[in-house]
């Protein structure tokens, strides 16, 4: 559970075709529209585009929380790419924009988690816990009701939550929206050194510096399809696509 | 006027010297009802729960079907009890009939789908919040309404003192199934309805008074309760 050698068992992780509609409505125009690319090991992956692009929707189907309509996510494992599994969606985690904490004190949440994934001793559950009690600075609120911490605070501890039983990938959609400097870095320190000790992070962002500070590598989404992907240094200086063009520079291209 | 008065004064009389009567009377009412009500919550918060995280065909009747069930005229519930339990009924052989357990029967008929449906409803919107979250660290929908119950603990509280207040003030069912016989199923509200009309107010005051206080203390009680989760922000 703990180890992180299967890590690179995962990657490359293919995504061929993919598409989702929901329902009826907007058969014609699916939310995310013949998506097709490939996400390596190494380095940090940023998901960015414009609003209602599909980036939260692709995050959910690479996570498993949502099923495709068509095409296929596969993951590298035993010499050959295969579907997404329950013990490979275990091996992940993710952390959402607004943070979604259980009614229960800050320790409570974290010791949640571990029950979940079925660390039921309870000197491996302290032990686990006081570190990651650490990491996010919360020694002081660990009995306090984790709703009642500070919006940095609670996006921090939903860090630490993820990351507490070292996931092969961790999913972060905005984490740092609506969190002031001091907490973005905090949580971008946590990225850098989650990233370092073997978790692969694709994170969605719409902060260029952050892109600039964090990530490696851009895959850039427009109206449910992937436009380009590219290093992110390079695709910042140079994007390619007319979409990416118009985020980057600022310049306002209006739809014909 | 005076009669008033009297009537009055002997309630609070009765009261504070604990007539026995009286107390017998309390005490069952606690006895048919705590029971009632603990046999409802096991019923209706796990049927809330499970109806808050489980989608299937048939739901959306389901949860119309036990709106309408809340609203239950009592005595229509006593009527059909009675006709079970009755001598000539399909269950008649428990004789059952005009026993404290067939009040408790009549209760928890009453009673379960209040719970089921306000059970539902509060734990449907912490779902709501939940689901993707729950779901990403791996947790199955049983785990899911176990984690519900425990995280909508201080709203299910309220729903089961709201449950037990309706209990306590019931009348209609239980009389018909429980006959009101003295020293067996008479208990406070149908104490109260019988002797009033018979005209010895001072019981009835005296009982009167008691359902109050207990109607109040547990008003207080959801109050304290609503004050203390918005506090910690589990509202
Ligand atoms: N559950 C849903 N039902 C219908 N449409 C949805 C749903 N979720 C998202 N959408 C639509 O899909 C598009 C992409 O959404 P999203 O992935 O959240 O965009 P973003 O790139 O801003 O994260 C948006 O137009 C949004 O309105
Ligand atoms: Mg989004």
């Amino acid at each position: 559970m703990l180890n992180s050698a299967q890590v690179t068992n995962l990657f490359p992780l293919k995504v061929e075709n993919l598409s989702l509609n929901f329902g009826g409505r907007n058969k014609s125009q699916p939310l995310i529209n013949g998506m097709s690319f490939t996400i390596n090991q190494s380095g940090i992956t940023a998901i960015m585009g414009p609003n209602g692009a599909g980036k939260s929707l692709t995050l959910r189907l690479l996570h498993g929380l949502l099923i495709p309509t068509s095409g296929k996510i596969s993951w590298y494992q035993k010499g050959e790419n295969s579907e997404q599994t329950k013990a490979m969606q275990n091996q992940q985690a993710m952390v959402f924009q607004k943070p979604v904490l259980l009614r229960r004190s800050v320790t409570e949440n974290l010791r949640y988690t571990l029950r979940v994934k079925n660390i039921t001793d309870k000197n491996e559950q302290q032990k686990l816990i006081d570190e990651a009690l650490e990491k996010a600075g919360l020694e002081d609120q660990a009995k306090n009701p984790a709703r009642r911490l500070s919006g940095g605070e609670q996006q921090k501890l939903a860090m630490v939550r993820a990351l507490m039983t070292r996931p092969a990938i961790l999913f972060l959609d905005e984490p740092t929206a609506s969190l002031d400097p001091n907490a973005t870095k905090a949580i971008e320190d946590m990225v850098l050194s989650a990233s370092e000790a073997g978790t692969k992070i694709i994170i969605v962002t719409h902060d260029i510096g952050q892109a600039n500070r964090i990530t490696d590598e851009i895959i850039f989404l427009n109206k449910g399809q992937m436009t380009e992907q590219a290093p992110t240094k390079t695709l910042i200086e140079a994007p390619q696509s007319k979409a990416a063009r118009q985020y980057f520079r600022g310049e306002i291209v209006l739809d014909d | 006027m005076s009669d008033i008065t009297d009537a009055i004064v002997n309630a609070f009389y009765l009261i504070i010297t604990a007539d026995r009567d009286l107390v017998e009377i309390v005490i069952l009412s606690l006895q048919v009802n705590l029971l009632a009500i603990f046999i409802s919550c096991a019923i209706g918060l796990s049927l809330g729960a499970l109806l808050a995280v489980y989608r299937f065909r048939g739901r959306t009747i389901t949860l119309i079907a036990l709106s309408a069930l809340m609203g239950l005229p009592p005595v229509v519930v006593g009527l059909i009890v009675y006709m079970f339990l009755s001598n000539s009924g399909p269950l008649g052989v428990l004789g059952l009939l005009y026993t404290p357990t067939a009040m408790v029967i009549a209760q928890v008929i009453l009673i379960t789908p209040i719970i089921a449906a306000l059970t539902r409803q509060t734990l449907e919107a912490i779902y709501e919040e939940y689901k993707e979250q729950l779901k990403s660290l791996g947790v199955g929908k049983l785990g899911m309404a176990a984690t519900l119950l425990w995280d909508g603990r201080y709203q299910l509280i309220t729903v089961i003192l709201v449950g037990f207040g309706r209990a306590l003030s019931e009348v209609g069912a239980v009389m018909i199934v429980g006959g009101n016989i003295n020293h067996v199923t008479r208990i406070m509200t149908t104490a109260i309805a019988l002797e009033t009309s018979k005209g010895n107010l001072s019981l009835a005051l005296g009982l009167g008074i008691i359902l109050i206080i207990l109607s109040f203390i547990v008003n207080g009680l959801v109050h304290a309760i609503n004050l203390t989760a918005e506090r910690y922000a589990y509202a």
